[in-house]
Protein backbone atom coordinates (compact mmCIF):
# COMPACT_ATOMS: atom_id res chain seq x y z
CA UNK A 1 0.00 0.00 0.00
CA UNK A 2 3.14 2.13 1.24
CA UNK A 3 4.88 1.02 -2.04
CA UNK A 4 1.97 2.07 -4.19
CA UNK A 5 1.07 5.70 -2.55
CA UNK A 6 5.15 6.48 -2.80
CA UNK A 7 5.11 5.13 -6.93
CA UNK A 8 1.61 7.11 -7.43
CA UNK A 9 3.51 10.42 -5.88
CA UNK A 10 6.38 10.05 -8.12
CA UNK A 11 4.24 9.32 -11.44
CA UNK A 12 2.33 12.83 -10.67
CA UNK A 13 5.46 14.69 -9.65
CA UNK A 14 7.19 14.01 -12.99
CA UNK A 15 3.65 14.55 -15.13
CA UNK A 16 3.68 18.23 -13.31
CA UNK A 17 7.18 18.37 -14.45
CA UNK A 18 6.33 17.45 -18.03
CA UNK A 19 3.74 19.80 -18.10
CA UNK A 20 5.71 22.47 -17.03
CA UNK A 21 8.18 21.59 -19.09
CA UNK A 22 5.39 21.30 -21.79
CA UNK A 23 4.37 24.87 -21.07
CA UNK A 24 7.43 26.60 -21.13
CA UNK A 25 8.89 24.86 -24.55
CA UNK A 26 5.29 25.43 -26.14
CA UNK A 27 5.34 29.00 -25.02
CA UNK A 28 8.96 29.32 -26.57
CA UNK A 29 8.27 28.46 -29.92
CA UNK A 30 4.86 30.40 -30.17
CA UNK A 31 6.58 33.30 -28.94
CA UNK A 32 6.62 35.02 -32.59
CA UNK A 33 2.96 34.06 -33.77
CA UNK A 34 2.40 36.25 -30.08
CA UNK A 35 3.70 39.32 -31.40
CA UNK A 36 2.11 39.47 -34.31
CA UNK A 37 -1.18 41.86 -35.05
CA UNK A 38 -3.89 41.66 -37.85
CA UNK A 39 -6.67 43.83 -37.30
CA UNK A 40 -8.68 41.97 -39.64
CA UNK A 41 -9.82 39.75 -36.30
CA UNK A 42 -9.39 42.16 -33.39
CA UNK A 43 -11.81 41.34 -30.73
CA UNK A 44 -12.28 38.39 -31.71
CA UNK A 45 -14.39 36.56 -28.10
CA UNK A 46 -12.98 32.89 -27.57
CA UNK A 47 -13.60 29.95 -29.79
CA UNK A 48 -12.29 27.95 -32.68
CA UNK A 49 -9.49 28.38 -33.89
CA UNK A 50 -8.63 30.67 -31.57
CA UNK A 51 -9.02 29.47 -28.47
CA UNK A 52 -8.74 32.45 -25.97
CA UNK A 53 -9.72 35.17 -28.23
CA UNK A 54 -8.12 38.09 -30.06
CA UNK A 55 -7.17 41.76 -28.18
CA UNK A 56 -7.86 44.69 -29.67
CA UNK A 57 -5.15 44.50 -32.12
CA UNK A 58 -5.85 41.33 -33.45
CA UNK A 59 -2.95 39.32 -30.97
CA UNK A 60 -3.88 35.68 -30.57
CA UNK A 61 -4.25 35.48 -26.60
CA UNK A 62 -3.51 31.77 -26.67
CA UNK A 63 -0.62 32.33 -27.94
CA UNK A 64 -0.10 35.33 -25.79
CA UNK A 65 -0.99 33.41 -23.25
CA UNK A 66 1.50 30.15 -23.58
CA UNK A 67 4.53 32.63 -24.65
CA UNK A 68 3.86 34.42 -20.88
CA UNK A 69 3.63 31.88 -18.88
CA UNK A 70 6.91 30.24 -20.96
CA UNK A 71 8.42 33.53 -19.61
CA UNK A 72 7.02 33.49 -16.20
CA UNK A 73 9.10 29.83 -15.77
CA UNK A 74 12.06 30.91 -17.47
CA UNK A 75 12.32 33.48 -14.74
CA UNK A 76 10.93 31.57 -11.91
CA UNK A 77 13.75 28.84 -12.59
CA UNK A 78 16.42 31.60 -13.02
CA UNK A 79 15.49 33.36 -9.88
CA UNK A 80 14.04 30.34 -7.89
CA UNK A 81 17.55 28.95 -8.88
CA UNK A 82 19.76 32.38 -7.81
CA UNK A 83 17.89 32.99 -4.83
CA UNK A 84 18.05 29.63 -3.37
CA UNK A 85 21.72 29.44 -3.58
CA UNK A 86 22.50 32.82 -2.61
CA UNK A 87 20.39 31.09 0.33
CA UNK A 88 22.40 28.10 0.82
CA UNK A 89 25.67 29.62 0.67
CA UNK A 90 24.82 32.64 2.67
CA UNK A 91 22.85 30.15 5.82
CA UNK A 92 25.69 27.98 5.79
CA UNK A 93 28.69 30.72 5.74
CA UNK A 94 26.83 32.14 8.60
CA UNK A 95 26.40 29.09 11.24
CA UNK A 96 29.30 27.08 10.41
CA UNK A 97 32.20 30.16 10.57
CA UNK A 98 29.64 31.86 13.36
CA UNK A 99 31.24 34.91 14.86
CA UNK A 100 30.89 38.34 13.18
CA UNK A 101 30.48 36.61 9.77
CA UNK A 102 27.06 35.20 11.48
CA UNK A 103 25.93 38.10 13.11
CA UNK A 104 26.36 40.23 10.03
CA UNK A 105 24.64 38.15 7.73
CA UNK A 106 22.18 37.66 10.36
CA UNK A 107 21.31 41.24 10.50
CA UNK A 108 21.03 41.40 6.81
CA UNK A 109 18.29 38.88 6.56
CA UNK A 110 16.66 40.54 9.17
CA UNK A 111 17.07 44.20 7.20
CA UNK A 112 16.19 42.65 3.98
CA UNK A 113 13.26 40.60 5.60
CA UNK A 114 11.98 43.93 7.00
CA UNK A 115 11.16 45.76 4.49
CA UNK A 116 8.06 44.95 2.56
CA UNK A 117 8.13 42.60 -0.11
CA UNK A 118 7.08 44.32 -2.90
CA UNK A 119 8.45 48.10 -1.81
CA UNK A 120 11.85 46.21 -2.24
CA UNK A 121 11.55 44.36 -5.36
CA UNK A 122 9.90 47.46 -7.16
CA UNK A 123 13.14 49.38 -5.66
CA UNK A 124 15.56 46.71 -6.77
CA UNK A 125 13.91 46.51 -10.17
CA UNK A 126 14.51 50.09 -10.72
CA UNK A 127 17.75 50.09 -9.57
CA UNK A 128 18.70 47.02 -12.01
CA UNK A 129 17.10 49.11 -15.04
CA UNK A 130 13.70 47.23 -14.87
CA UNK A 131 13.38 44.53 -17.87
CA UNK A 132 14.17 41.01 -17.62
CA UNK A 133 17.31 41.58 -15.72
CA UNK A 134 15.65 43.91 -13.64
CA UNK A 135 12.94 41.57 -12.60
CA UNK A 136 15.51 38.50 -12.09
CA UNK A 137 17.39 40.16 -10.03
CA UNK A 138 14.54 42.42 -7.79
CA UNK A 139 13.03 38.73 -7.52
CA UNK A 140 15.80 36.87 -6.67
CA UNK A 141 17.03 39.45 -4.16
CA UNK A 142 14.63 39.74 -1.89
CA UNK A 143 13.72 35.97 -2.04
CA UNK A 144 16.69 34.41 -0.01
CA UNK A 145 16.66 35.76 3.36
CA UNK A 146 13.63 33.36 4.87
CA UNK A 147 15.37 30.23 3.37
CA UNK A 148 18.49 31.39 4.33
CA UNK A 149 17.46 31.61 7.43
CA UNK A 150 15.98 28.23 7.60
CA UNK A 151 19.04 26.59 6.72
CA UNK A 152 21.51 28.15 9.22
CA UNK A 153 19.17 27.15 11.83
CA UNK A 154 19.34 23.66 10.74
CA UNK A 155 22.81 23.82 10.42
CA UNK A 156 23.04 25.16 13.84
CA UNK A 157 21.35 22.26 15.17
CA UNK A 158 23.90 19.87 13.01
CA UNK A 159 26.62 21.49 14.77
CA UNK A 160 25.75 20.03 18.28
CA UNK A 161 24.84 16.42 17.28
CA UNK A 162 27.14 13.91 18.85
CA UNK A 163 28.57 13.10 14.98
CA UNK A 164 29.50 16.49 14.19
CA UNK A 165 31.49 17.03 17.38
CA UNK A 166 33.24 13.47 17.10
CA UNK A 167 34.07 14.46 13.43
CA UNK A 168 35.70 18.04 14.48
CA UNK A 169 37.87 16.11 17.05
CA UNK A 170 38.89 13.75 14.39
CA UNK A 171 40.79 16.46 12.94
CA UNK A 172 38.13 16.93 9.46
CA UNK A 173 38.60 20.35 8.27
CA UNK A 174 35.77 23.08 8.03
CA UNK A 175 35.08 22.54 4.43
CA UNK A 176 35.12 18.76 4.45
CA UNK A 177 32.57 19.00 7.12
CA UNK A 178 30.33 20.92 5.20
CA UNK A 179 30.55 18.52 2.20
CA UNK A 180 30.34 15.68 4.14
CA UNK A 181 27.79 16.14 7.32
CA UNK A 182 26.07 19.63 6.26
CA UNK A 183 25.14 19.64 2.64
CA UNK A 184 23.40 15.85 2.66
CA UNK A 185 21.23 16.79 5.40
CA UNK A 186 20.36 20.39 4.04
CA UNK A 187 19.35 18.60 0.77
CA UNK A 188 15.62 17.65 1.01
CA UNK A 189 15.13 20.83 2.59
CA UNK A 190 16.87 23.10 -0.01
CA UNK A 191 14.78 20.99 -2.94
CA UNK A 192 12.01 21.38 -1.47
CA UNK A 193 12.38 25.59 -0.74
CA UNK A 194 13.82 25.50 -4.40
CA UNK A 195 10.45 24.10 -6.00
CA UNK A 196 8.46 25.69 -3.85
CA UNK A 197 10.38 29.30 -4.53
CA UNK A 198 8.89 29.09 -8.25
CA UNK A 199 5.28 29.91 -7.64
CA UNK A 200 6.31 32.93 -5.54
CA UNK A 201 8.77 33.98 -8.05
CA UNK A 202 6.31 33.72 -10.62
CA UNK A 203 3.84 35.72 -8.85
CA UNK A 204 6.06 38.04 -8.32
CA UNK A 205 7.20 38.65 -11.51
CA UNK A 206 3.87 39.21 -12.64
CA UNK A 207 2.97 41.61 -9.90
CA UNK A 208 5.76 44.09 -10.49
CA UNK A 209 4.97 44.06 -14.27
CA UNK A 210 1.72 44.50 -13.51
CA UNK A 211 3.01 47.58 -11.39
CA UNK A 212 4.81 48.93 -14.54
CA UNK A 213 8.37 48.00 -12.82
CA UNK A 214 9.22 45.38 -14.82
CA UNK A 215 8.97 43.87 -18.06
CA UNK A 216 8.26 46.33 -20.23
CA UNK A 217 5.37 46.60 -22.65
CA UNK A 218 6.01 44.57 -25.56
CA UNK A 219 6.58 41.62 -24.28
CA UNK A 220 4.32 39.06 -23.98
CA UNK A 221 4.16 38.70 -20.43
CA UNK A 222 1.46 37.47 -17.79
CA UNK A 223 1.94 41.19 -15.84
CA UNK A 224 2.28 43.17 -18.56
CA UNK A 225 -1.66 41.11 -20.48
CA UNK A 226 -3.26 41.43 -17.36
CA UNK A 227 -2.53 45.07 -16.81
CA UNK A 228 -3.53 45.77 -20.64
CA UNK A 229 -6.69 44.22 -20.36
CA UNK A 230 -7.85 46.13 -17.12
CA UNK A 231 -8.56 49.01 -19.24
CA UNK A 232 -10.94 46.51 -21.45
CA UNK A 233 -12.58 44.44 -18.76
CA UNK A 234 -15.24 47.35 -18.50
CA UNK A 235 -15.86 47.12 -22.53
CA UNK A 236 -17.18 43.67 -21.53
CA UNK A 237 -13.89 41.85 -23.46
CA UNK A 238 -13.50 39.34 -20.28
CA UNK A 239 -11.23 36.95 -21.99
CA UNK A 240 -8.60 39.09 -22.17
CA UNK A 241 -8.08 39.22 -18.56
CA UNK A 242 -9.76 35.60 -17.33
CA UNK A 243 -7.67 32.99 -19.37
CA UNK A 244 -4.41 34.75 -19.12
CA UNK A 245 -5.06 35.11 -15.06
CA UNK A 246 -6.67 31.46 -14.89
CA UNK A 247 -3.25 29.69 -16.70
CA UNK A 248 -1.24 32.04 -14.37
CA UNK A 249 -3.26 30.41 -10.95
CA UNK A 250 -2.79 27.18 -12.99
CA UNK A 251 1.22 27.33 -13.08
CA UNK A 252 1.45 28.27 -9.74
CA UNK A 253 -0.53 25.61 -8.54
CA UNK A 254 1.31 22.99 -10.14
CA UNK A 255 4.72 24.54 -9.55
CA UNK A 256 2.93 24.09 -5.52
CA UNK A 257 1.50 20.83 -6.12
CA UNK A 258 5.21 19.65 -7.52
CA UNK A 259 7.04 20.90 -3.93
CA UNK A 260 4.48 19.64 -1.94
CA UNK A 261 5.07 16.29 -3.32
CA UNK A 262 8.73 16.59 -3.56
CA UNK A 263 8.83 17.22 -0.25
CA UNK A 264 6.43 13.76 0.74
CA UNK A 265 8.95 11.39 -1.30
CA UNK A 266 11.95 13.62 0.11
CA UNK A 267 11.21 13.90 4.26
CA UNK A 268 8.35 11.06 4.21
CA UNK A 269 7.70 12.36 8.32
CA UNK A 270 7.13 16.18 7.48
CA UNK A 271 3.70 14.34 6.24
CA UNK A 272 2.85 14.03 9.86
CA UNK A 273 3.25 17.56 11.25
CA UNK B 1 53.29 11.82 27.52
CA UNK B 2 50.30 13.30 30.27
CA UNK B 3 47.01 14.02 30.03
CA UNK B 4 45.83 15.41 33.57
CA UNK B 5 42.48 16.91 35.48
CA UNK B 6 43.19 19.66 37.84
CA UNK B 7 41.03 20.26 40.62
CA UNK B 8 37.75 19.99 37.74
CA UNK B 9 35.05 21.89 38.48
CA UNK B 10 31.51 21.58 36.06
CA UNK B 11 27.95 22.57 35.89
CA UNK B 12 25.83 21.77 33.03
CA UNK B 13 24.16 25.38 32.92
CA UNK B 14 26.20 28.37 33.89
CA UNK B 15 25.97 29.96 37.29
CA UNK B 16 23.71 26.75 38.21
CA UNK B 17 24.55 25.97 42.07
CA UNK B 18 24.11 22.07 41.03
CA UNK B 19 27.95 20.95 40.32
CA UNK B 20 28.37 17.64 38.23
CA UNK B 21 31.70 17.71 39.11
CA UNK B 22 33.40 19.38 42.36
CA UNK B 23 37.36 19.38 42.38
CA UNK B 24 38.36 16.06 40.86
CA UNK B 25 41.96 15.18 39.69
CA UNK B 26 43.16 12.61 37.88
CA UNK B 27 46.29 11.81 35.85
CA UNK B 28 46.76 9.57 33.08
CA UNK B 29 50.18 8.73 31.70
CA UNK B 30 51.25 7.22 28.41
CA UNK B 31 50.97 3.14 28.37
CA UNK B 32 48.56 3.45 31.84
CA UNK B 33 45.36 1.27 31.74
CA UNK B 34 43.02 4.06 33.79
CA UNK B 35 39.79 2.16 35.21
CA UNK B 36 37.27 5.08 36.65
CA UNK B 37 34.14 3.93 38.71
CA UNK B 38 31.45 5.26 40.78
CA UNK B 39 27.84 5.25 40.85
CA UNK B 40 24.94 6.47 38.17
CA UNK B 41 25.57 10.22 37.86
CA UNK B 42 28.14 11.04 39.45
CA UNK B 43 29.94 12.68 36.47
CA UNK B 44 31.67 9.88 34.83
CA UNK B 45 30.47 10.77 31.65
CA UNK B 46 30.96 14.29 31.95
CA UNK B 47 34.64 13.90 33.24
CA UNK B 48 35.48 12.10 29.87
CA UNK B 49 33.70 15.06 28.18
CA UNK B 50 35.75 17.58 29.72
CA UNK B 51 39.47 15.33 29.71
CA UNK B 52 38.30 14.70 26.22
CA UNK B 53 37.86 18.26 25.16
CA UNK B 54 34.04 18.34 24.39
CA UNK B 55 33.07 20.77 27.11
CA UNK B 56 35.38 23.45 29.12
CA UNK B 57 35.42 22.95 33.20
CA UNK B 58 33.53 25.71 34.83
CA UNK B 59 36.78 25.31 37.27
CA UNK B 60 39.77 23.27 36.85
CA UNK B 61 42.20 22.59 34.05
CA UNK B 62 42.84 20.01 31.48
CA UNK B 63 46.47 19.27 31.05
CA UNK B 64 48.43 17.47 27.93
CA UNK B 65 51.95 17.42 29.06
CA UNK B 66 51.41 20.72 31.22
CA UNK B 67 50.30 22.39 28.82
CA UNK B 68 46.26 23.17 28.60
CA UNK B 69 44.39 21.26 26.13
CA UNK B 70 43.03 23.18 23.23
CA UNK B 71 41.91 21.48 19.74
CA UNK B 72 42.78 23.32 16.05
CA UNK B 73 40.43 22.87 13.92
CA UNK B 74 41.30 20.29 11.27
CA UNK B 75 43.60 18.83 13.16
CA UNK B 76 43.09 15.17 15.28
CA UNK B 77 42.90 15.84 18.87
CA UNK B 78 45.36 13.31 20.56
CA UNK B 79 42.71 12.69 23.00
CA UNK B 80 39.95 10.59 21.63
CA UNK B 81 36.72 9.14 23.27
CA UNK B 82 34.58 5.97 22.33
CA UNK B 83 31.11 7.43 23.00
CA UNK B 84 28.43 5.15 24.96
CA UNK B 85 26.20 5.19 22.49
CA UNK B 86 27.51 4.23 19.22
CA UNK B 87 24.73 5.32 17.08
CA UNK B 88 24.56 8.75 18.03
CA UNK B 89 28.46 9.18 17.02
CA UNK B 90 28.10 7.85 13.37
CA UNK B 91 26.33 10.20 10.67
CA UNK B 92 22.97 8.71 9.96
CA UNK B 93 23.12 9.52 6.18
CA UNK B 94 26.81 8.55 5.38
CA UNK B 95 27.76 4.88 4.52
CA UNK B 96 30.37 3.72 7.31
CA UNK B 97 33.20 3.47 5.00
CA UNK B 98 33.02 6.99 4.61
CA UNK B 99 32.57 7.76 8.73
CA UNK B 100 35.92 5.56 9.01
CA UNK B 101 37.81 7.43 6.59
CA UNK B 102 37.16 10.48 8.91
CA UNK B 103 40.20 10.10 11.02
CA UNK B 104 41.97 9.43 8.20
CA UNK B 105 42.95 5.88 6.51
CA UNK B 106 42.70 2.87 8.85
CA UNK B 107 44.47 0.09 8.82
CA UNK B 108 43.56 -3.23 7.03
CA UNK B 109 45.26 -5.13 10.82
CA UNK B 110 43.00 -3.18 13.12
CA UNK B 111 39.80 -3.62 10.92
CA UNK B 112 40.50 -7.65 11.06
CA UNK B 113 41.00 -7.57 14.01
CA UNK B 114 37.99 -5.56 14.95
CA UNK B 115 36.05 -8.64 12.72
CA UNK B 116 34.68 -5.59 10.87
CA UNK B 117 33.08 -7.42 7.37
CA UNK B 118 34.22 -5.24 4.21
CA UNK B 119 31.00 -5.66 3.43
CA UNK B 120 29.53 -3.07 6.51
CA UNK B 121 31.31 -0.20 4.77
CA UNK B 122 28.66 0.38 2.44
CA UNK B 123 25.71 0.10 4.86
CA UNK B 124 24.44 3.20 6.28
CA UNK B 125 24.03 3.05 10.31
CA UNK B 126 20.86 2.24 10.79
CA UNK B 127 21.13 -1.15 9.06
CA UNK B 128 23.80 -2.38 11.42
CA UNK B 129 23.74 -3.26 15.22
CA UNK B 130 25.43 -1.26 18.22
CA UNK B 131 27.60 -3.17 18.75
CA UNK B 132 28.97 -3.31 14.73
CA UNK B 133 29.01 0.46 14.88
CA UNK B 134 31.06 0.77 17.85
CA UNK B 135 33.46 -1.51 16.39
CA UNK B 136 33.45 0.93 13.39
CA UNK B 137 34.20 4.10 16.41
CA UNK B 138 36.85 1.94 17.51
CA UNK B 139 38.75 1.92 14.48
CA UNK B 140 38.40 5.21 13.62
CA UNK B 141 39.34 6.88 16.51
CA UNK B 142 42.85 5.09 16.61
CA UNK B 143 44.43 7.49 13.91
CA UNK B 144 48.17 7.79 14.30
CA UNK B 145 47.85 11.27 15.73
CA UNK B 146 46.13 8.88 19.28
CA UNK B 147 47.62 9.04 22.22
CA UNK B 148 45.22 9.04 24.89
CA UNK B 149 41.53 7.15 24.31
CA UNK B 150 38.87 7.46 26.77
CA UNK B 151 36.29 4.08 26.87
CA UNK B 152 32.89 5.57 28.40
CA UNK B 153 31.20 2.27 28.53
CA UNK B 154 32.23 1.63 25.52
CA UNK B 155 31.11 -2.07 26.03
CA UNK B 156 28.57 -2.27 27.85
CA UNK B 157 25.74 -3.14 25.22
CA UNK B 158 28.00 -5.83 24.12
CA UNK B 159 27.67 -9.55 25.01
CA UNK B 160 30.61 -11.65 26.60
CA UNK B 161 32.56 -12.44 23.55
CA UNK B 162 32.19 -9.29 21.77
CA UNK B 163 33.61 -7.94 24.85
CA UNK B 164 36.19 -10.11 25.37
CA UNK B 165 37.47 -9.71 21.54
CA UNK B 166 37.14 -6.09 21.53
CA UNK B 167 39.90 -5.16 25.01
CA UNK B 168 41.75 -8.18 24.01
CA UNK B 169 42.32 -6.19 20.71
CA UNK B 170 42.53 -2.63 22.77
CA UNK B 171 44.71 -3.78 25.42
CA UNK B 172 47.05 -5.26 22.58
CA UNK B 173 46.78 -2.00 20.65
CA UNK B 174 47.50 -0.31 23.68
CA UNK B 175 50.77 -1.86 24.94
CA UNK B 176 52.35 -1.66 20.98
CA UNK B 177 51.59 1.79 20.58
CA UNK B 178 52.15 2.95 24.10
CA UNK B 179 48.41 4.69 24.33
CA UNK B 180 47.12 5.97 27.73
CA UNK B 181 43.71 3.84 28.45
CA UNK B 182 40.50 5.60 30.82
CA UNK B 183 38.60 2.68 31.32
CA UNK B 184 34.92 3.81 32.36
CA UNK B 185 32.63 0.99 33.52
CA UNK B 186 30.47 -0.20 36.47
CA UNK B 187 31.61 -3.56 36.38
CA UNK B 188 34.13 -3.99 38.73
CA UNK B 189 35.62 -7.31 37.37
CA UNK B 190 36.00 -5.62 34.29
CA UNK B 191 38.10 -2.87 35.89
CA UNK B 192 40.77 -5.18 38.11
CA UNK B 193 40.81 -7.34 34.79
CA UNK B 194 42.16 -4.51 32.47
CA UNK B 195 43.37 -1.69 34.75
CA UNK B 196 46.69 -1.21 36.29
CA UNK B 197 45.05 1.37 38.48
CA UNK B 198 41.62 2.23 39.55
CA UNK B 199 40.08 5.94 40.54
CA UNK B 200 36.52 5.90 42.08
CA UNK B 201 34.52 8.99 41.52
Amino acid sequence: MRGNVRRSTWYLLLLTAAVLLGIGIAGAMLYDRAMVTDFARKNLPPGLPLLFGTDWMGRDMFARTLAGLSLSIRIGLLTAGVSAGLALILGVAAASVGGWVDSTLSWCMDLVLGIPHILLMMLLSLAFGKGFVGVVAAVSLSHWPSLARLLRGEVLQLRQAPYFRVAEHLGVSRLRMVRLHVLPHLLPQFLTALVLQFPHAILHEASITFLGFGLSAEQPAIGVILSESMGYLTTGRWWLALFPGLALVGVVVLFAQMGERLRRLLDPASVHE
Amino acid sequence: MSLEGKNLTFAYRCRSKELVLQGVNLTLEEGERLGLSGPSGRGKSTLCRLLAGYERPTGGQVLLDGAPLTHQRGRPSPVQLLWQNPELAVDPLLPLGRTLEEGGPVEERILERLYIQPEWKRRYPSELSGGELQRFCIARALGPATRFLLCDESTAMLDLVTQAQIWDFLLEEAQRRNLGLLVVSHSDTLLHRLCTRIQIL
